[in-house]
């Protein structure tokens, strides 16, 4: 059993440093298409890091919206817009030096505020089912879950209507 | 297994700034809207492990609060991929370095 | 809370308000504006007039200023004095304005006619209620103003617009001496209320050199408005106006208001017999003298002019010998037999079309209902029992006769005398006989007729109240309680009817019978009717002395002014001219070089600044992360 602990603790830092190696691909790569493969593969990290979190429903969630739904959406837009793929065009602008000075400030202030921070934390995961979120859904949470519906219907509507072509 | 919620922040940390730099550097406006996913799921992460981890939580909270965050997100890229089609069929470019109609 | 009095000037306030606004659009319907709102303000007048009647009292003010912690209202106040003027000016106002529809039709500013004659019902109603001198002073000034507009209402004609500022001068000069007497008096008891002006006030500061000066002063004011002596030339030329005007205001109302404001201040004046004796004296010259004037005029509007400046005479004199109610009495008979005789005489302008009455004659067959109102008229001011002058006059008489004031009772005899003869004089010129001019006459319209018939039967009616026949009731219900003493004197009332019927009768004789005598009469005695046709040379005494010094001085000031004052003027014109050249190089080189400077620095700068402003989004989105960096240091301090 410690064996398969330990290795299911590998693996998951494995998959920790994984997800930060795509993440830096699909940020700094060229070729946006490229970029929209990359940020797939990111998301499903994503979900896997929700698995590992015992957090199954939403892991399914992240595959399905954002897998499924956004990357379909932005691999349009990027076919729509076309002329992605010339080499010729830079694809970052001159503020790259800046930039990644700025990063690294803030990098540098977070993860000393998370190290000097002691966190009140549980001896072990709290979990939860797919039959209590829906009861907090449902339940405590049906007034902003009816708004965000709201909002999402109107920003589709919204969507199509900016997007549409004049004629 | 155990995952100390140190390591877990510390992740995500790293994770957002990665989307920020993309959010900063990328000319290309779908690049920015990709940046801004990544940093989106970063966020994401930080409300799940939180309340699965810290003591006075519902692990349902942080969970219902990430579907939200997901729906905002689809909302997010519905609109702003929008915006950019409108933005190509009038300038001609998606390069955010070519717009700067902010300027008047 | 608002009592309904408060509307009885602002009624034709509004009415006025109205007709200036819309009096383009109203056209000849501005008169029915005026009617109706003189004949509502007429109505609350009435009943107000009734509660009073009954013993009630109107009192309404706020504080409208405060003088040395001593504070000055602005309100209305209505007592039997007021009630009588209300219902005299609301009642007589109201038939003039209707009768003014018949006589000023065709008139190109018919509607502005309206609009003077509503302003001036507000105006001299206002007058009325005033509950304090200061403000009495305001409507008293703008009572002064309606009838300047109005004399010169036709002011193409240049005797029309002097003779509207030789009234409006005229009167300025009482109403100086009715300012500073307004002052002194509060100066002297500290209050301008008419409700604190009692007989306890009175005494506490008798003997005080300032009041009784204050109190002449006052009383400059009325001499004034009411055209006693020595200022009762405006009144003569004031008929230069319309004729209902003259009627309403220079007959009926506004010159009643001096008397009006001596009856008021009546507690003043009781107390201070120099004053009185004044009052008296100047009252019985006029009256005396203007009956003397009117003898001889040939105008019918001048002989009516003069009658009032002697009736009025008569009102003061009444007052100043202690009789209160009997010259308030007069003063409302009056009020109605010569606005009768006025209108009767407008009715004869516009049937006749001349003013002259060595043109008209034997109007009485055409002009009928004209001959009857007048015959009443002429009869009630003559005196001859039981019409109203007859009453008020005799009360006067009595008045005189038995405060031991001999030689101004036979003064006023002899007045009664004379006006009796100078009324029907003009009567029997006007009506009798054969027509000395090409006249064509007409009798006047129904809408001219009817007031003259009303005015008539109260002409015949409104003294009886004050009679023997109803217990004088009128002096009762003026004096409020205190009645004065008031006696039939069967020796003043044989010679009062005596007087009458003397008049009537050497009139008769005179103008009827052997009408060739007067010019005779004249050739005889030309003394007296040079004296009296040019009215003593008072004008002409005028002209030279005072207006002839004031031309003089104004000459002289008009020389210092031209070469002293405007060379100086243009002195420093010129000089000033040589400082603004330098100041303007020093505008334009250094003042302007600043500003531009500034200007040119300003647009430097933000040139370089608007580098900052780039447009872009990442730009923008870095400068925001930057910005929260440094937040975040500065508040975690790291």
């Amino acid at each position: 059993m410690e064996i398969f602990n330990s290795l299911a603790t590998v693996s998951f830092y494995g998959v920790l440093v994984g997800i930060l190696a795509v993440a830096i691909l699909t940020v700094t790569t060229r070729n946006l298409f490229h970029a929209a493969i990359f940020l797939a593969f990111t998301l499903l990290g994503v979900a896997v890091v929700y698995f590992f979190l015992q957090a199954e429903f939403l892991a399914g969630v992240q595959i399905l919206i954002y897998v499924g739904a956004i990357m379909t959406l932005v691999i349009f837009a990027i076919m729509l817009t076309s002329k992605i793929g010339d080499p010729n065009v830079p694809q970052s602008n001159r503020q790259r030096y800046p930039a990644l000075i700025l990063i690294l400030a803030f990098a540098v202030f977070l993860i000393s505020t998370i190290l000097k921070t002691s966190w009140n934390t549980t001896e072990t995961l709290q979990t939860t089912d797919a039959i209590r979120l829906g009861k907090a859904l449902m339940g405590e949470f049906v007034f902003p879950f009816e708004v965000v519906s709201l909002v999402l219907l109107i920003a589709l509507i919204g969507a199509i209507v900016v997007a549409r072509s004049d004629q | 297994m155990s995952i100390p919620l140190n390591h877990l922040l510390i992740f995500t940390s790293l994770l957002f700034l990665t989307g920020l730099y993309g959010a900063l550097t990328r000319r290309n406006a779908v690049g920015i809207l990709i940046a801004i996913e990544i940093m989106l799921n970063a966020v994401n992460i930080n409300f799940v492990a939180f309340t699965s981890s810290l003591k006075n939580t519902s692990p349902e909270l942080g969970q219902v609060f990430a579907i939200f965050v997901i729906v905002l997100a689809a909302t997010t890229a519905a609109v702003g991929l929008a915006i950019v089609v409108a933005i190509y069929r009038n300038q001609k470019t998606i390069y955010t370095d070519e717009i700067d109609l902010l300027k008047w | 809370m608002v009592t309904y009095p408060v509307f009885i000037p602002l009624i034709p306030l509004a009415s006025f308000a109205i007709i200036v606004f819309f009096g383009k659009w109203l056209k000849e319907k501005s008169a029915w504006v005026a009617i109706l709102a003189s004949a509502a303000s007429c109505v609350l007048s009435l009943r107000a007039a009734w509660t009073v009647a009954q013993g009630g009292s109107f009192h309404q003010s706020f504080n409208w200023l405060m003088i040395n912690n001593i504070p000055l209202e602005f309100g209305i106040a209505i007592d039997p004095l007021s009630a009588v003027m209300l219902f005299v000016v609301t009642f007589i106002g109201t038939l003039i304005v209707i009768y003014s529809v018949g006589y000023m039709h065709e008139d190109p500013r018919y509607a502005r006619f309206f609009a003077y004659l509503s302003l001036f019902l507000f105006s001299m109603l206002g007058l009325v209620l005033s509950s304090t001198l200061v403000q009495i002073y305001l409507f008293w000034e703008l009572v002064g103003l309606c009838s300047y507009f109005l004399i010169g209402f036709w002011f193409e004609k240049k005797s029309a617009a002097e003779a509207g500022r030789k009234a409006f001068i005229t009167n300025r000069i009482g109403d100086i001496g009715f300012f500073l007497g307004i002052v002194t008096f509060f100066y002297a008891t500290g209050t301008v209320r008419f409700a604190d002006i009692r007989p306890e006030l009175i005494h506490a500061h008798a003997g005080s050199a300032v009041l009784t000066a204050s109190a002449l002063l006052l009383f400059c004011g009325a001499v004034g408005k009411s055209a006693q002596f020595p200022l009762h030339v405006w009144l003569p030329d004031a008929m230069e106006g319309p004729t209902p005007v003259s009627a309403l205001i220079h007959a009926a109302t506004m010159v009643a208001a001096g008397i009006y404001l001596v009856a008021r201040l009546f507690p003043l004046f009781h107390a201070f017999p120099d004053v009185s004796q004044v009052i008296a004296i100047i009252g019985t010259v006029t009256a005396l003298m203007a009956a003397f004037f009117a003898l001889t005029q040939m105008d019918i509007k001048k002989v009516l002019a003069y009658s009032t400046i002697s009736q009025l005479g008569y009102m003061t004199a009444a007052l100043g010998v202690g009789g209160m109610t009997a010259g308030t009495f007069h003063l409302m008979t009056h009020a109605f037999f010569k606005a009768l005789l006025f209108l009767g005489a407008g009715s004869v302008i516009h049937g006749s079309g001349v003013q002259d009455m060595n043109e008209m004659g034997g109007l009485r067959k055409t002009m009928p209902i004209t001959f009857w109102t007048f015959v009443m008229a002429t009869v009630a001011i003559a005196g001859i029992p039981p019409f109203a002058g007859f009453w008020s006059k005799d009360e006067i008489l009595v008045r005189a006769f038995e405060s031991g004031h001999r030689i101004i009772f036979w003064a006023l005899v002899l007045t009664a005398l004379m006006t009796s003869f100078y009324m029907f004089r003009l009567l029997f010129l006007t009506f009798f006989g054969k027509t000395r001019g090409h006249l064509h006459p007409h009798e006047s319209p129904l809408v001219m007729t009817l007031p003259l018939i009303i005015l008539a039967f109260g002409s015949a009616l409104i003294g009886l109240p004050g009679s023997p026949w109803m217990h004088h009731w009128f002096q009762n219900f003026l004096a409020a309680g205190h009645p004065e003493e008031i006696g039939m004197n069967s020796f003043v009332v044989t010679i009062s009817i005596a007087t009458s019927v003397a008049g009537f009768l050497t009139a008769f004789a005179l103008y009827v019978l052997k009408p060739e005598l007067p010019k005779r009469f004249a050739k005889k005695y030309w003394v007296l009717y040079e004296a009296s046709k040019n009215k003593l040379w008072i004008d002409e005494f005028y002209q030279a002395t005072v207006i002839g010094w004031f031309k003089a001085v104004s000459k002289n000031a008009f020389v210092f002014d031209a070469e002293v004052i405007d060379r100086t003027v243009n002195e420093v014109g010129l000089k000033t001219i040589s400082v603004s050249r330098i100041k303007n190089w020093i505008d334009q080189y250094i003042v302007d070089g600043l500003v531009n400077l500034t200007g040119w620095t300003v647009r430097k700068i933000s040139a370089v600044l608007r580098l900052i402003q780039t447009g872009y989004i990442h730009n923008y989105l870095f400068v925001l992360l930057l910005g929260l960096l440094v937040i975040v240091f500065a508040v975690f301090n790291i």
